[in-house]
């Protein structure tokens, strides 16, 4: 017996009985004998849960998590500060087992909070919809291409390349199923090159994707990039960072058609990447094309408010292969994380803290930039994250600071190999001044100790425009 | 019924944006420490907001009095029996939370550089291994978030698959049995669906399947299929089945929303499928959250594997006397590419992998064929009685973990739908099956009771269904207008869906 089974072998034997059989064995004899595996699985016994406890502890202590290193780090997933309440309602059993609201006489709970969160979802992006939750960013980026295609019925993406690469990369993968063609549209100055951007658009084009603040930290001007979508019919898709809410103008305001983003900001931990949620946001026209549950509110038979989920006639369960996407996890926990962060915040707060990382991140801009071997990378307007150039390799810069306890920020090498001496800086309301003063120091020391190597580096690649040369 | 209302009833629902009063507020937030500088001279003042968004304005009290009380009009897990086909209600170890929850697990930052988060990738490799064994399959992506995330994972690795051999396959058979997901991931990824129909057994109907081979030449990709399928029987065929797809050229995919029914039993990748995905949030405990977060991981072959989602986690032997290190591998050229952001939902990994080292081997296996025990015997206390001629199984022979009956003896002698029997169940305190799936059996009522459930809750299980069937014998309107005892009674779903009212009117 495991501890999560109460079948005593007296259990078991009035059961057997009860069923007609000797022993489990005959049940099991339904699978033909050869696909019995017939062995023990080869994976250790089970362990008491003080022993799993201290093995996984073991696990995450070889982990530089953001309690033992300062953490500069973002790129679509942010160092908050999230609330004590947060943890205390999403632990409620109540909120944390059951399954999805099929049956709304008992589930009002979940089916008002995610009402609750479509609201306030619908607030920040200032479009009239929102589902329930996606599952994170990028895959929700890549539902809206979806949406686009069925909406538009053409099959050409036109997206800038200041949209997060992760979700430049799921919507190439997802399109490849869809049978989609993906055009890029570069960078000017930090900011999309709008008339790149014009030239890219035309009659065939289901949607153009921008993303404000940008990969680069960037504050995009949507509504003028956005004019190229609407002239020719397509629709304009904005991916955004919902901390930057308060402040920026909405994509809503912008003329977007679809809103998308990666929740994490809001009331949910960093996990190593998830779990998190998407949201989606859109126009009363795209109602019935949206990804995911949506609840909706109704009344019952004695005329009391009640919530259920509604249009679930574009859902799988309902219209299988004509269904408007596969999708059914609302990832309503980490949604009800945000809801409650962000009436925590509340109206004013929530403005005050997008201020608050405007401030600092200028404060931080400038530090930095001033700092020997740095240049900012763009001079374009940012809100809560800039990029700088690194006059030394950045992994190495990366790993010196790093010794020093801070998680500098993220290279943009990889993503971006024009920018391989590229480095993107996060700021939340954990970063305080003391902070970023010290990873001034921390990144001057290292490009000195760095810097006059960089060329000579046999394993740095090849040498950079704008280099120490 | 219903001449006064509990406490619950008479409170009205009132969302937190009703509650909202100008001035009040919970957080704190640090002061700025900067120089601050006017806004507008940071960014240009047409891409600011001229508003704020309209969040609730109240105090830290009464936002954890307002969800605590919404919490209590929801029914979940800890507090009773959720016998919901198909969806693996199993107890949720708290360990689990608390080991997801320490620091360098929660506040890991998902692009730490891999040298800094070796622990994190361990545990990710350890696990990738766990479920590689239990499947039968030598690789694994943990990157999907769902199971239809890994569905349609699966649907763009055989694609994928067959674009590498020059071939472009259109067609996907399933069962008319499956999952909705799986027509739907279908679409998505660019295929049509064709169905297979089910045999006398519950399985898969041979004949329907060799014509629709013939019937579509070099143009089947895949087979998709659960095993145990959704009526709870084991495809005694699949080796054939398996057979037959091989050699006209598909990929057998295996949803494994049912592997709670096999796990050390008989695997996948033995039964002849080259993907598999696994819903961690179902066999391995993940909590459902009131719908998400779950993970979807997918174990496949090895003429699969060149096709996996990008990074992989990856084992690295030591050298200069250093054990053996962990990697993210990005350089697959052939790969799908990302499915998503980062590395997948590690949080659920850790609870996941918690709980295979909390049972082991010896207590999966155990696990599954506690599953097996408690369905058959739940289903045999439901074969006596008013439910063995009210409530008939739909395919009558042992079943896996869970099984299906059919209402459809109940609708035409008592009147009573299978909806008016899963209503009068909340009245019991129990969370009714999965209502009318699959949509093969009339009426359909489908139940997994997990293996974490004892004698006595299915014993009372049973027993609530036999009273519910004795009282409709008399008044058959009880059950037609139940819930009578639940915060709200019957809701009009029509009316959500006809004019949706999707968010609360502000001002």
């Amino acid at each position: 017996m495991t501890r999560y089974t109460s079948a005593t072998p007296d259990d078991r034997r009035e059961m057997l009985d009860a069923i007609g059989v000797s022993s489990t064995t005959e049940l099991f004899e339904q699978i033909p004998e050869p696909l019995r595996l017939g062995r023990p699985l080869a994976l250790p016994d089970g362990m008491g849960e003080a022993e799993v406890y201290e093995r996984l502890a073991g696990l995450a202590a070889r982990n530089a998590d953001a309690e033992e290193q300062v953490c500069f780090v973002g790129a679509g997933m942010y160092d908050h500060y999230v609330p004590a309440i947060v943890d205390a309602i999403t632990s409620r059993s109540e909120f944390l087992t059951p399954y999805t609201p099929y049956q709304p006489e008992i589930s009002q709970g979940g089916l008002q909070v995610m009402f609750e969160f479509q609201t306030a979802m619908s607030e920040l992006t200032g479009l009239p919809v929102s589902s329930a939750g996606l599952y994170e960013g990028p895959s929700a980026l890549a539902s809206a291409g979806y949406l686009a295609m069925g909406a538009t019925k053409r099959k050409r993406f036109v997206v800038s390349r200041g949209v997060h690469p992760h979700s430049r990369e799921t919507l190439a993968t997802y399109s490849v199923g869809y049978g989609a063609e993906v055009v890029e549209v570069g960078l000017e100055g930090g900011l999309t090159d709008a008339a790149a951007l014009a030239a890219a658009v035309d009659g065939e084009t289901a949607a153009v994707f921008l993303q404000s603040p940008n990969f680069l930290g960037a504050v995009e001007d949507v509504e003028a990039l956005g004019a190229a979508a609407k002239e020719h019919g397509a629709l304009l898709i904005v991916a955004c960072d919902p901390m930057t809410l308060g402040i920026l103008k909405s994509p809503g305001e912008c003329g977007a058609d679809i809103a998308v983003g990666e929740g994490q900001p809001l009331g949910n931990r960093l996990d190593f990447g998830g779990p998190s949620f998407g949201f989606f946001c859109a126009t009363e026209e795209q109602i019935r094309r949206m990804p995911g549950r949506i609840a909706g509110e109704t009344e019952d038979v004695d005329g009391r408010r009640g919530f259920v989920l509604a249009l679930q006639t574009r859902e799988q369960h309902i219209r299988r292969e004509k269904a408007t996407n596969n999708i059914c996890t609302a990832q309503a926990l980490n949604a009800l994380g945000a809801m409650i962060h962000l009436a925590w915040l509340g109206r004013e707060g929530f403005r005050e803290l997008g201020e608050l990382l405007v401030q600092r991140t200028a404060y931080a801009r400038q530090r930095l930039g001033a700092v020997d071997g740095v240049t900012l990378l763009h001079e374009a307007p940012v809100a809560r994250e800039f990029a700088l150039r690194l006059d030394a390799p950045v992994g190495k810069v990366l790993d010196r600071v790093a010794e020093r306890g801070i998680a500098a920020g993220y290279p943009l090498g990889r993503e971006y190999p024009e920018f391989e001496d590229g480095l993107l800086v996060a700021i939340t309301e954990r970063r305080t001044k003391a902070q970023i003063d010290e990873l001034a120091e921390a990144l001057g020391a290292a490009i000195a100790a760095e810097g006059g190597a960089f060329l000579s580096d046999s394993e740095s690649k090849a040498p950079l425009a704008g280099g120490a040369a | 019924m219903a001449l006064t209302q509990t406490p619950m009833q008479a409170e009205k629902a009132q969302t937190i944006f009703e509650k909202s009063k100008s001035g009040r507020r919970a957080a704190t937030l640090p002061a700025a420490e900067v120089p601050e500088q006017p806004l507008t001279e940071l960014i240009p003042d047409n891409l600011l907001r001229p508003e704020p968004p309209r969040l609730p304005e109240i105090a830290e009290p009464e936002i954890v009095r307002h969800y605590n009380r919404l919490s209590r009009r929801n029914f979940d897990l800890d507090s009773g029996f959720y016998p919901l086909g198909s969806c693996t209600m199993k107890h949720n170890p708290r360990l689990n939370e608390r080991v997801a929850a320490l620091p360098g697990h929660a506040r890991l930052h998902p692009a730490q550089d891999p040298k800094r988060a070796q622990g994190a990738l361990e545990l990710m490799w350890l696990l990738q291994e766990s479920l590689s064994e239990i499947c039968g399959l030598p690789h694994v992506s943990l990157q999907p978030s769902a199971g239809s995330h890994g569905e349609l994972a699966g649907l763009l690795l055989t694609r994928a698959y067959h674009a590498d051999r020059g071939e472009e396959r259109k067609k996907v058979l399933a069962p008319d049995t499956s999952h909705g997901t799986n027509p739907a991931s279908v679409t998505m990824a660019g295929f049509e669906v064709v169905k297979v129909a089910t045999n006398e057994r519950g399985g898969v109907e041979m004949d329907d399947l060799r014509a629709k081979l013939a019937e579509n030449p070099d143009d089947v990709a895949c087979l998709m299929l659960t095993n145990p399928n959704t009526l709870g029987v084991f495809d005694e065929n699949i080796a054939e089945i398996a057979a037959l797809i091989h050699e006209a050229g598909g990929t057998l995919y295996y949803d494994g929303a049912n592997l709670n029914a096999v796990m050390g039993h008989s695997r996948p990748g033995d039964m002849g499928f080259d993907i598999v995905h696994v819903n961690l949030h179902k066999s391995f405990s993940q909590p459902h959250g009131g719908g998400g977060p779950g993970a979807g991981p997918i174990a496949v072959s090895n003429r699969i594997e060149p096709f996996l989602p990008r990074p992989q986690v990856v084992r690295r032997e030591g050298s200069n006397g250093h054990g053996p290190g962990f990697d993210l591998d990005f350089d697959r050229p052939k790969s799908i590419g990302r499915l998503r952001g980062f590395q997948g939902n590690f949080g659920v990994f850790v609870r996941s992998y918690a709980y295979i080292l909390s049972l082991g081997g010896d207590g999966l296996t155990e696990a599954s064929e506690t599953a097996v025990l408690n369905a058959n015997y739940l289903k045999a206390r439901l074969a006596e009685g008013r439910a063995g001629e009210r409530l008939p199984i739909a395919f009558d022979r042992h079943c896996m973990h869970e099984f299906v009956l059919s209402g459809k003896p109940m609708k035409r002698d008592l009147g009573l739908a299978t909806l008016d029997l899963a209503k009068r169940l909340l009245d019991f305190g129990f969370h009714p099956p999965t209502v009318y799936f699959p949509l093969l059996v009339e009426e359909a009522l489908m139940v997994e009771p997990t293996e974490t459930e004892g004698k006595e809750t299915l014993d009372a299980f049973a027993d609530a269904v036999e009273a519910i069937l004795a009282e409709a014998e008399g008044d058959p309107e009880l059950a037609k207008n139940a819930p009578y005892t639940t915060p709200v009674r019957r809701l009009d779903e029509v009316r959500a869906t006809r004019r949706p009212v999707v968010r609360q009117q502000l001002d």
